[in-house]
């Protein structure tokens, strides 16, 4: 059965989530290039295109997909592609810009050729992330990447083809920007033509003046890249992406709302609630900012609140330019206090700095600046609902889970007192969790291995560093090179479970569909010289021995804890 | 009760929806039913999920706005109409989005949380008395195990009764639609015989 994102229907309206939209749009605007690593809630643009590769192949002979080992990889890749002509979609978490970011802040000075968007899921609250919560769009000031927030399904799909269309028209790479809650909406987009595929001879036309970054040229890039940017502003100025809605209404509160992304939603959401018609200004840009146009909606207002989740990003924008153009204009948002959290207990502040934003954190707000009644009790309902005791419920491994086996293992036979366990990014983060209890670190990807170096440097202490396998492959490789060329000790369990089991069994190079990596012979070749590959599900003993004898080593040793997720072994049985 | 709603004819006319449970339990099937019933009849409507890290075996909690003017995707506190628990301690959390107004419709299942005490079923009543008095428990698990063989259908079998009560605003034969339009070849069968056993 075909995939119901490539149906061709023009006009109808499919159920689709928000990311898929986004899958959609890239479709429609003829995409030659996808390339990711996966990340919740950026998880589903990677799994839609490996589930449609082979068909879109058949529409666009110069169609390619791929997981790539991490994100920096992944973009560089997709900006390869757009070097020689094509229209590349790169897309990850916001982790994943992290890790990326070293060679976007360039990418920016060169542009590229033919178009490429670049799509980074934030996730407030941390629904799917275990590290941090992150405002990316700092990194649209720090980089100059023009950047887009679409609210809606319908407008993941729309904004999409709009930013294919502004990085074909300036060559450069443009930013869509979202977070967990406008990512994993799902509601009707109307469906729109699939171009039919113009043959094209991708080609990477030598130009080292364009793509070679030295200096002095690499200034005169920057300089070239500001100008891009002052441009493109002129076009952000005019777009209708920044929209004013109730703007002739003329309050005699004089108060206005700015916004963008799913804080619009809940932005329009609360103004139905307290059935008040405010205007308010939703930007689609939210890099480079209509300095004019939000001027001119500032200047007939004495009150602007600033709904937007996380760190004020807007605010900040905003207020510096009320005050270089000398307004009056009291700019509220975040307040003073720090706040916030899943659920919102404090509501002392205006709007909370941390977790995301709730519909009736906005209509809260609304209510107190305007000094309207609320028509439900938000705050008596709160502690009414915190009088309950409600046992927690994280999530856990899966009771099947193969890592079970090594847990059992270790807690047999090491000193969990002395020993320290080093987490990772993965299913077995899951080790938090207190009935497992072996996590005494948890960072980001590759991290377990290089702390553990550093611990076992620092101190006398030994530590047992885990790592999965995607993770191995995305950042952990160099990692353990530095732990044998520097000369630590830690024990270090790879957990292979042939598979990215936490974001929906992607596959990685130790399985991939070319030539799978075999993770030993890379580990031998990084100068490791204790080294073991076991089931611990079939030989526990083997496993206890292999980990008894390694934690007398004075140098690193590796295990290979190999079973391959019972979750996919079901899922290919079926 | 002091939270409800003071002007509840001001209101605007929103279905709102959630329906909790643990990971694994379709949550997400079931929204996905719902959107397709809504399109079926050209509804305007919004669903919110949760993917990833939350799905292992924690609770997991979807939504589903169904209106004139929806924006949010997410409910607003307190103010759910109709919360459809397929796990019976996940409606404590859920009291979030309840109220007076709200109708809880549960599932007769506790799946024990590792490393803590079980909530018994007086304890969880008595929690939900506070916010409202509809509140009906169905043993669907053990219904659709009895007589469908399988329990995983208990979703489904709830959304039924859910419609034959009248607690959601869509006809039955669009939520059929909805199951044939979500499920798989495989499953739907069986899908479609757990809500038409929902009918009786």
């Amino acid at each position: 059965m075909e995939n119901k994102i490539l149906s061709k229907e023009i006009g109808k309206k499919l159920v689709l989530l928000a990311n898929e939209s986004l899958c959609r749009g890239a479709i429609e605007s003829g995409v030659d290039f996808v390339s990711t690593y996966p990340g919740t809630p950026a998880s589903e643009i990677g799994n839609t295109f490996w589930q449609i590769k082979e068909d879109l192949k058949k529409i666009n002979s110069n169609f390619h997909f791929e997981f790539s080992t991490n994100e920096k990889v992944a973009l560089e890749a997709g900006a390869g592609a757009a070097f020689s002509g094509l229209k590349s979609l790169v897309a990850f978490k916001h982790f994943g810009l992290n890790v990326a970011s070293d060679f976007l802040c360039t990418l920016m000075y060169s542009g590229i050729e033919g178009s490429m968007v670049i799509f980074v899921a934030d996730d407030p609250s941390c629904w799917s992330s275990a590290q941090s919560e992150q405002n990316s769009r700092f990194y649209s000031l720090m980089a100059h990447i023009p950047t887009l927030e679409p609210s809606t399904p319908q407008e993941f799909k729309d904004f999409t083809k709009f930013a294919f269309k502004l990085s074909e028209k300036f060559k450069i790479p443009i930013m869509l920007r979202s977070t967990t809650r406008a990512s994993h909406q799902s509601g009707p987009v109307i469906l729109e033509k699939i171009p039919d595929f113009k043959s094209k001879f991708p080609k990477f036309i030598k130009n080292p003046k364009k793509f070679s970054t030295m200096p002095p040229r690499v200034l005169e890039m920057k300089k070239e890249l500001l100008e891009k940017i002052e441009t493109i502003k002129r076009e952000s100025e005019k777009s209708n992406l920044n929209k004013i809605i109730y703007g002739k209404n003329k309050s005699k509160e004089k108060f206005g709302i700015v916004t963008s992304g799913v804080s619009f939603l809940y932005t329009m959401e609360a103004l139905e609630k307290l059935n008040l018609k405010l205007p308010v200004l939703k930007l689609g840009f939210v890099y480079p900012l209509p300095a004019r146009k939000i001027l001119n909606f500032l200047k007939k207002l004495k009150k602007v609140l600033i709904v937007e989740e996380l760190e004020p990003y807007l605010e900040r924008e905003i207020a510096i330019l009320a005050q270089k153009a000398n307004l009056k204009v009291e700019i509220l948002g975040k307040g003073e206090k720090i706040e916030g959290g899943r659920i919102w207990r404090e509501r002392k502040a205006i709007l909370p700095q941390i977790g995301e934003l709730k519909p009736e954190y906005v209509e809260i707000a609304i209510s107190k600046l305007l000094n309207k009644k609320l028509f439900f009790n938000y705050q008596l309902h709160l502690k009414q609902f915190e009088k309950i005791k409600i046992p927690p419920r994280p999530p856990i491994l899966c009771p099947a889970c193969q890592y079970w086996a090594v847990i059992n293992s270790i807690k047999k036979i090491a000193n969990l007192q002395e020993i320290i366990f080093g987490g990772e990014i993965g299913c077995y983060m899951l080790f938090s969790h207190k009935v497992i209890n072996l996590q005494d670190y948890l960072y980001c990807m590759g991290s377990s291995v290089s702390i553990a170096h550093g611990i076992s440097k620092a101190t006398e202490q030994k530590v047992i560093a885990f790592v999965g396998d995607s993770s191995f492959f995305h950042a952990g490789i160099p990692a353990l090179i530095n732990a044998v060329f520097n000369q630590s000790n830690p024990l270090i369990i790879i957990l292979e479970n042939q598979t990215t089991a936490m974001t929906g069994h992607q596959p990685h190079p130790g399985v991939g569909d070319g030539q799978a990596i075999k993770i030993e012979e890379i580990v031998r070749a990084c100068g490791i010289k204790n080294v073991k590959v076991v089931d611990q599900v079939e030989n526990p003993k083997e496993l206890e021995d292999a980990i008894k004898e390694f934690l007398e080593k004075k140098e690193p040793s590796v295990i290979i804890a190999r079973h391959i997720c019972t979750l996919l072994e079901k899922k290919k049985k079926t | 009760m002091h939270f409800a709603r003071e002007k509840e004819k001001n209101m605007k006319k929103d279905f709102n929806l959630i329906i909790v449970g643990v990971g694994g339990q379709g949550q997400i099937t079931l929204l996905r039913i719902l959107q397709e019933a809504a399109l079926h009849e050209n509804r305007n409507f919004k669903g919110s999920e949760l993917h990833g890290l939350s799905q292992r075996g924690g609770s997991v909690e979807v939504h589903f706005r169904m209106g004139k003017n929806v924006f949010s995707p997410l409910v607003s506190q307190g103010d759910a109409d109709l919360i459809v628990c397929l796990e019976m301690q996940e409606a404590l959390r859920a009291l979030y989005y309840a109220s007076q107004k709200t109708q809880f419709l549960i599932n007769k299942l506790i799946i024990p949380i590792p490393g803590e005490e079980v909530t018994s079923e007086d304890q969880i009543l008595n929690s939900l008395k506070g916010f409202t008095q509809k509140i009906e428990i169905i043993e669907a698990s053990k219904i659709c195990k009895e007589k469908l063989q399988k329990e995983i259908l208990a979703g489904v079998y709830l959304l039924g009764l859910a419609q034959k009560r009248g607690f959601i605003p869509l006809k039955k034969e669009s939520l059929e639609e909805g199951i044939k339009r979500t499920i798989g070849e495989k499953y739907l069968n069986e899908n479609l015989e757990a809500f038409r056993f929902s009918q009786f």
